[in-house]
């Protein structure tokens, strides 16, 4: 979680850079990405001898590059980019580049707290996991899905344990793939892993796994749960006691299971993405209860609205007693909360942010290529040139906005009334 | 039951050699039991019961055109020599008739449809022959490089074994390439709220990768705001669909949905391929639990034709070598992009003659459904059983056949070299950017 607390959130409207004048001043610039705080935007900016650097509010790193991309700014305000000096790569960290370099490295991820950045990298054509620039001590000959801990002290990652030839299926079947955590790999292999995922604590970690040509499971530290599945999807920890939960599928239906038992009675055509609220005491999960319909199951209850084209993973209110998820339908987005959707619909939506007593909800909306702030279903202000999606104060009552009107960026802390 | 003997049934393929060995009667029962009652009951009993067992399939089928009329190609005889058998024996059948089975299903049909056209009722042939692949994956029998190319859509969610590295690393050194051609193209990577994802097969990145490029220099012309991912899921292709693994084809769909859903595009839009527009158009998202794509998805052929009709690309100087088209099944049957697709043409080319048949009734090119994916091994059967489409290609004195799918694309190419044709394959895309105006 971000600690917001520490933040500017004295009521005010505030220019930080002039767009318009950072676009004439280079080559190239590409997309703006703004810090979490608003304090901040930048963009990676390509110069007149065709290097690049990154450009934050009015200034630049003193650094250039061959090449830098995937500018993001962590949870804590930290500004990083993949960027690539004699062939090599390595993270720069405001600015600032890691000592290990890389034949390539990407996906870069931050822990929930903000504190751990890491990254996937290939060298010595094996694959690993860096965290705080560390490389794993083990490479791998191939790597795909991977997480953090949420306190960001671990890694975990779906690795290839051995080498196979070319359409060498009979090796593929005998289980060439398993998961590493730190570096170091479960003794169990399988024909596949995928998605693993820590315990809140970090010392469990769990993972699809598929263990024969239509058995699939749940395996917890290498451990597969007894009984197997038709498939699985997305297996999450329940928040205190480390069971874990995921969808699974038996003949047609689909349906939720905790440790192997199976916890929901009621049968869906599909159902995946299960989250649980922060107590742990309920489940919310995206759910088709028939074909062609789709909405939010809670606690095994879905939602009497349904909805045709698409519905995206549920999020919890802070305590845990609403939810609300975007929900598609002829072609246009919306945001759906307890089962009621927003009156209007637009061409793009972004995630529902809760306020933290859960009262109001709040989401960053497209509509003609123009971005508004969406409270309880109701426009904002304005309509803006680009827009962040709106981030509530500790104590509710107030709402940072980040957006560019006019050619200028800028961060505005609002009042809700 | 009798067994066909023919010179395809002696072609060695360990994914069908090997796997037979272990199954057991009890294992071949179950499996046929589960797929014929618990996943297709409705539909198969009313295609069965419906056949009248007339044979005017027969003439729809490249296979049996080019090899003479021989019955055991004609599509009726593939059903009969395989599911009829299976749903008589209600599953008591040995082990040597389930390589028989696969061979016939995953060899000798590219599932095209072209057989559902001239059945009086309309049944859906090839669904037949994926129920039979369908068994034949539950059982482990399945060519051995189709099986591998289902394995690699399993590790990594795309067909060729990229690695998430080598895919991204292709994009960048594609910008730079492009940006040779014209200043400023850019690919942009996980670029959130672009209108468009462009999505591919593997073979681009693979083998193909100024295919990429060339769409980047596409875009900037056609000034599309697009992105593309640089995560798992940019891969639009699905051969599990063609082996009968639908619980892969599933997931990799999924991600593809989820991907363009997590880059907050308003529509997806693929590069020139065939089958991946059949699995992430119909048989993923349905498989899913979705009626319809979740997100609007545009092919190729039909992004072109609006980017010319709508004067957003306009053509400079049009390409001069006599063309001819080779419709793609899943596009042009599937989706009805055959008028398009020659308007396109035509925008592009100053020589275009059109093939005999043409358009929904033009001849597979006896690569899709899985086929070509096989390998190596039954190259040779592919080929004596095209005959007719190398002598259609030949009749339009082309000298360059466009192929806007990749199976199509391989499958031609093959089809030229083994029957001597002269002729060369290009994709749209290629003569697209040789033809349009570019920015001064």
């Amino acid at each position: 979680m971000i600690n917001t607390k520490n933040w500017d959130w004295g009521i005010q409207n505030k220019v930080l850079a002039d767009i318009a004048e950072i676009k004439s001043r280079y080559q190239d610039v590409h997309e703006f990405v703004v810090s979490p705080d608003g304090e901040k935007i930048a963009a990676p900016v390509v110069l007149e001898d065709d290097t690049f650097t990154a450009c934050v509010n009015n200034d630049q790193w003193p650094d250039t590059f061959e090449k830098l991309w995937y500018l993001r700014f962590s949870p804590g305000n930290k500004l990083t980019a993949l960027v690539m000096s004699d062939d090599e790569w390595t993270l720069a960290v405001d600015g600032r580049v890691y000592e290990e370099n890389y034949e390539y490295a990407w996906d870069v991820r931050f822990s929930e707290n903000g504190e751990s950045i890491s990254m996937l990298y290939k060298r010595d054509n094996l694959y690993g996991v860096a965290l705080n620039g560390k490389p794993w001590a083990n490479g791998f000959v191939a790597i795909r899905d991977y997480c953090l801990s949420p306190d960001g002290k671990r890694t975990a990652a779906t690795v290839q344990v051995k080498t196979l030839d070319e359409a060498d299926v009979f090796g593929f079947f005998a289980g060439a793939w398993s998961v590493a955590v730190d570096g170091k790999v479960w003794p169990e292999k399988f024909i596949n892993a995928w998605k693993p995922a820590f315990s809140k604590d970090g010392s469990l970690v769990a993972a699809e796994i598929r263990t024969d040509i239509c058995e699939y499971s749940v395996a917890v530290n290498g451990k597969s749960w007894e009984k197997k599945y038709g498939s699985v999807w997305d297996p999450v920890f329940r928040p205190g006691n480390g069971s874990v939960i995921a969808a699974v599928k038996e003949g047609s239906n689909w349906f939720l299971a905790e440790n192997g038992s199976r916890i929901w009675g009621r049968n869906y055509n599909q159902i995946w993405l299960p989250k649980l609220s922060p107590d742990g005491k309920r489940i919310a999960a995206v759910a088709s209860p028939e074909f062609g319909k789709w909405t939010i199951a809670v606690d095994d209850r879905p939602w009497a609205k349904l909805f045709d084209d698409m519905v995206l993973a549920p999020v919890f209110s802070p305590d845990g007693k609403r939810v609300a998820a975007i929900v598609k339908e002829n072609n246009h987005w919306s945001i759906a909360v307890d089962g009621k959707t927003w009156p209007e619909s637009y061409d793009m939506i972004w995630d529902p942010v809760f306020s933290p007593c859960g009262k109001n909800v709040v989401a960053k909306a497209e509509k003609n290529g123009r971005y508004a702030v969406v409270l309880n279903g109701k426009n904002i202000g304005t309509n803006y040139d680009a827009l962040w999606p709106p981030i509530f104060s500790p104590d509710g009552d107030k709402i940072l906005l980040r957006y560019i009107a006019d050619g200028k960026y800028y961060r505005e802390v609002r009042p809700l009334n | 039951m009798k067994l066909i003997d023919s010179p395809e049934s002696k072609v060695v393929d360990p994914g069908l050699d090997e796997t037979i060995k272990k199954l057991t009667p009890e294992k071949i029962k179950r499996v046929v039991d589960h797929v014929l009652t618990k996943e297709n009951a409705g539909r198969l009993q009313m295609y069965i019961d419906t056949c009248v067992h007339c044979g005017l399939c027969a003439e729809a089928c490249h296979t049996y055109l080019s090899r003479d009329k021989d019955p055991n190609f004609s599509p009726v005889a593939k059903v009969k020599n395989t599911l009829w058998e299976l749903v008589k024996q209600k599953g008591d059948v040995s082990p040597e008739f389930i390589r028989q089975a696969a061979r016939i299903a995953f060899t000798e049909c590219g599932a095209c449809r072209r057989c559902s056209m001239y059945c009086p009722f309309g049944i859906d042939i090839a669904y037949l022959i994926m129920i039979v692949r369908r068994i034949c994956s539950l059982l482990g029998v399945v060519p051995q490089y189709l099986q591998d190319t289902t394995n690699s859509h399993a590790a990594t969610s795309n067909q060729m074994w990229v690695h998430q590295d080598e895919w991204i690393d292709t994009l960048q050194w594609q910008e730079e390439e492009a940006g040779f051609e014209i200043p400023g193209v850019r690919i942009p990577l996980e670029k959130e709220g672009a209108d468009v994802m462009y999505s591919v097969i593997a073979p681009e990145p693979k083998i193909l990768a100024q295919l990429l490029g060339n769409m980047a220099m596409i875009m900037k012309v056609a000034g599309i705001d697009w992105t593309m991912p640089a995560t798992d899921g940019w891969d639009n292709s699905n051969m599990a669909m063609y082996s009968g693994d639908f619980e892969i084809m599933g997931r990799v769909e999924r991600l593809h949905w989820e991907t363009a859903a997590r880059l907050k595009v308003k529509k997806i839009v693929m590069g020139e391929c065939g089958h991946a527009f059949r699995g992430a158009v119909y048989d993923g998202p349905k498989w899913l639990g979705w009626k319809f794509p979740p997100i609007p998805m545009v092919h190729a052929i039909e992004f072109y034709y609006d980017l010319i009709k709508s004067g957003r690309i306009k053509i400079k100087e049009k390409y001069k070598e006599p063309v001819t088209i080779q419709d793609p099944c899943n596009t042009v049957r599937g989706r009805g992009l055959g008028d398009k697709l020659r308007y396109v043409v035509n925008e592009l080319c100053e020589d275009f003659t059109d093939v005999s048949p043409n358009q929904e009734h033009n001849y597979c090119c006896m690569a899709g459904g899985g086929t070509i994916n096989c390998g190596p091994p039954w190259k040779k059967s592919r080929m004596i059983s095209n005959r007719v489409k190398a002598e259609q290609l030949a009749a339009t004195g082309a000298k360059i056949v466009i192929t806007p799918c990749h199976n199509c694309h391989s499958g031609i190419e093959d089809i030229i070299g083994y029957y001597n044709l002269g002729m060369h394959v290009k994709f749209i895309n290629e003569i697209l950017v040789e033809t349009m105006e570019r920015p001064e």
